[in-house]
C-alpha cells in the first residue's frame, strides 16, 4: 500500500501535531523563567532547582518509583504464567471465568477497581500503604502483560519446544532455554508496560494507600488541582524525558535483537 | 501438578484480588447506610440466611429518588459516546495514512502513537489545561490569528472533556485499526477498482468492512474506560460537567458514605457488562481469528 494520498499526509500531519503539540508546550514553557505560566520572559532552569529542593516531590517518587519497580516485577511473573495458561493450557475447568478476568481489567473503570481493591483491604483488615499499592498495581498490570506476552506465544514455532522436549529437557528447562528467550522481548516490553503503568496511575492507587504513603501522580494532582505551577511543568518535562529516552532505546533494542535473529537464521540455513 | 500450579497461582490471584472485591462492593451496597463504617450489616458470620434476609436496597433507592445520579449516568453516556466517535473520525484517517506510508517509515509512525501513551495520563490530561484557559495558547493564537476578538471559554466546560478524552485515547483507537488495515490486502481493493467502483467506493465497501474488527474494538477501548473517567472532568471539566467516575469519587472520599458508592458503582458495571462482554468476544475471536 505504498501510496500516500496528500489526504493521508495531511491526516497524518495534523494528528501527530495533536499528539506532540501539548507536550511539546509544556517542556518548552517548563524553561521559562516567569513564574506566570502561559507569558513567555527569557530561558531559565529555576524550576528545574526549585523542583529538586522539594522534599515532598522527591519522597513521593521515591515511594512511586519502589511501587512501580516491584509491581511490575511480581506482574511479570504472573502475567507471564497467565499467558502460558491462556495459550497452552489447554482446557480447563473455568477457562473462561480465567480469561475474563484477564480481559476485564483492562477496560474496566479505574474508579470501580480502586473502590473495590479498598474494601478488600478494610474487610481483611490490612494497613494501607505501600505494599497494598503493590498488590493493586501486580492485580491490574498482570492483564496487560499477559494480553503482550500471549499474543507473541501464540505466533511462536512450538515445534522448537518440543524439539528440545524430544531431546531430553524437562519441561521447565524447555521453557527457561527455548521458549523464555524467544519471548524475551515481550517479556521485557511487558514489564515496562507495567512499570509505567504503575509509575502513572493517580485513582487505584488514591484509594489503596494510607496515610502513610503518597506516591508521584498524588503529589501531583495535589498541586495541579490549583492551577498551573512551572513546578509541575518542570517535573513533568523529566518525565516525558525518561519515557522518550527509555521507550527509543527498547525500540532500538529489539530493533538491534530482531536483525541479529535474522542474522543467525541465515548463517543457519547456509550451513545447512 | 506443575501445571496445576501454574493455572493456580494467577487463577486465585485474580480471583483473590479482582473478583472477590467486586463480590464486596456487591454486598457493601447492599448494606445499612447508617452504619458506614467496617463492619457492615449484615456480615457472612451471621449465616447465609441472615446475609440474604438482610439485605437492604435502601441505596438503590436513595440513588433513583435524587436525580443528580441519573443525570450523571446520562450525561457519561454521552459524554463517552460522542468523544468515541469523535476519536473514530480523529484516528481512522490517521490509521489508515500509517497503513498507507512506505514500509520502512511504519515502525517509527508506529512508534510515535504508542509514545504518547507511555506517557503520563495525568500529566498529558495536564498539559491541556495551560493551552485551553481563558488566557492559553489556543485563546492566544486564536486571538493572533485574528478569527477570534474576544476569548473564547473553553476549560471548565463539556467542551474541554471531548477534547481531553479524545486526545488521551487516541492511540487506543488507532492501533487495532491500524493492525487491521495493515493486514488489508490490498488486491482487494484494486480488484474493486477494476470492477468499476470509483475510489471512494472501493474504500467505503470494501476497506471499511475488512477493517471492521479494528474499528469495533477501538471503539471499546475507547468507549468503556471513558465512561468511568474521573480526571479528565475533574480537571479539565467545570462545575456543570456531570461524570459518573467523578461523582463517585466524590461521594466516597468527600461524603464517606460508602454504602451509596458502592451502589453507584454496581449500577456503573451493569451499564458497563455488555460492551464489556462484547468486547471481549471480539477480542477472543480475533485471537482465534489469527490462530
Amino acid at each position: 500500500m505504498n501510496r500516500l494520498s496528500p489526504f493521508n499526509v495531511v491526516s497524518l500531519t495534523f494528528g501527530f501535531a495533536f499528539l506532540y503539540l501539548p507536550m511539546l508546550i509544556l517542556v518548552i514553557f517548563s524553561f521559562n523563567s516567569s513564574k506566570l505560566v502561559t507569558v513567555w520572559a527569557g530561558f531559565s532552569t529555576r524550576w528545574y532547582g526549585t523542583l529538586f529542593q522539594n522534599e515532598a516531590f522527591l519522597d513521593a517518587a521515591w515511594v512511586t518509583l519502589k511501587v512501580a519497580v516491584m509491581s511490575s516485577t511480581l506482574a511479570t511473573v504472573l502475567g507471564t504464567m497467565a499467558a502460558y495458561v491462556l495459550v497452552r493450557g489447554g482446557r480447563f475447568l473455568g477457562r473462561t471465568l480465567f480469561s475474563g478476568m484477564i480481559y476485564a481489567p483492562l477496560v474496566m473503570p479505574e474508579v470501580i477497581t480502586g473502590l473495590s481493591l479498598l474494601l478488600l483491604f478494610i474487610g481483611i483488615g490490612m494497613d494501607r500503604g505501600v505494599m497494598t499499592i503493590v498488590l493493586a498495581h501486580t492485580t491490574f498490570s498482570m492483564c496487560y502483560v499477559s494480553v503482550v506476552v500471549s499474543s507473541r506465544l501464540s505466533t511462536f514455532d512450538r515445534s522448537l519446544e518440543e524439539a528440545a522436549l524430544d531431546l531430553g529437557a524437562s519441561q521447565f528447562d524447555a521453557f527457561r532455554l527455548v521458549t523464555l528467550p524467544i519471548i524475551a522481548p515481550a517479556v521485557i516490553s511487558g514489564w515496562l508496560l507495567a512499570f509505567t503503568l504503575s509509575l502513572d496511575d493517580l485513582v487505584i492507587a488514591s484509594f489503596a494507600t494510607g496515610p502513610s504513603a503518597t506516591t508521584l501522580p498524588m503529589k501531583i494532582w495535589s498541586s495541579v488541582r490549583l492551577g498551573v505551577s512551572p513546578e509541575i511543568n518542570a517535573l513533568s518535562s523529566i518525565l516525558i524525558g525518561i519515557v522518550t529516552v527509555g521507550v527509543i532505546t527498547a525500540s532500538l533494542m529489539s530493533k538491534r535483537h530482531a536483525v541479529r535473529v535474522r542474522r543467525e537464521e541465515q548463517a543457519a540455513q547456509r550451513a545447512t | 501438578m506443575r501445571r496445576f500450579a501454574l493455572i493456580a497461582v494467577p487463577y486465585l490471584w485474580l480471583l483473590a484480588l479482582f473478583l472477590v472485591p467486586f463480590a464486596i462492593v456487591f454486598k457493601v451496597s447492599l448494606s445499612d447506610t447508617a452504619l458506614a463504617i467496617p463492619p457492615y450489616t449484615p456480615t457472612m458470620k451471621d449465616g447465609f440466611g441472615a446475609l440474604v434476609s438482610g439485605l437492604d436496597f435502601e441505596n438503590f433507592v436513595f440513588l433513583t429518588q435524587d436525580d443528580l445520579y441519573w443525570k450523571a449516568y446520562a450525561s457519561s453516556l454521552q459524554i463517552a459516546f460522542f468523544s468515541t466517535i469523535a476519536t473514530l473520525l480523529v484516528g481512522y484517517p490517521m490509521a489508515y495514512g500509517m497503513a498507507r506510508a512506505p514500509e520502512e517509515w511504519r515502525p517509527t509512525l508506529m512508534m510515535l502513537v504508542i509514545l504518547p501513551f507511555w506517557t503520563s495520563f495525568l500529566i498529558r490530561v495536564y498539559a491541556w489545561v495551560g493551552i485551553l484557559s481563558t488566557e492559553g495558547f489556543l485563546n492566544q493564537f486564536l486571538l493572533w490569528v485574528g478569527v477570534i476578538n474576544e476569548p473564547l471559554t473553553i476549560l471548565n466546560t463539556n467542551w474541554a472533556v471531548y477534547i481531553g478524552i479524545v486526545y488521551t485515547y487516541l492511540p487506543f483507537m488507532i492501533l487495532p485499526i491500524y493492525a487491521a488495515l495493515e493486514r488489508l490486502d490490498e488486491s482487494l481493493i484494486e480488484a474493486a477498482e477494476d470492477l468499476g467502483c470509483s475510489r471512494f467506493q472501493a474504500f467505503w465497501l470494501v476497506t471499511i468492512p475488512l477493517s471492521r474488527n479494528g474499528i469495533v474494538a477501538g471503539c471499546f477501548l475507547v468507549f468503556i474506560p471513558a465512561l468511568g473517567e474521573f480526571v479528565i472532568p475533574s480537571l479539565l471539566g467545570g462545575s456543570g460537567t456531570l461524570m459518573i467516575g467523578k461523582v463517585l469519587f466524590e461521594e466516597f472520599f468527600a461524603n464517606r458514605d460508602w454504602p451509596v458508592a458502592s451502589a453507584v458503582a454496581v449500577i456503573l458495571l451493569l451499564i458497563l457488562i455488555i460492551p464489556i462482554i462484547l468486547f471481549q468476544r471480539n477480542e477472543q475471536r480475533q485471537q482465534e481469528a489469527e490462530q
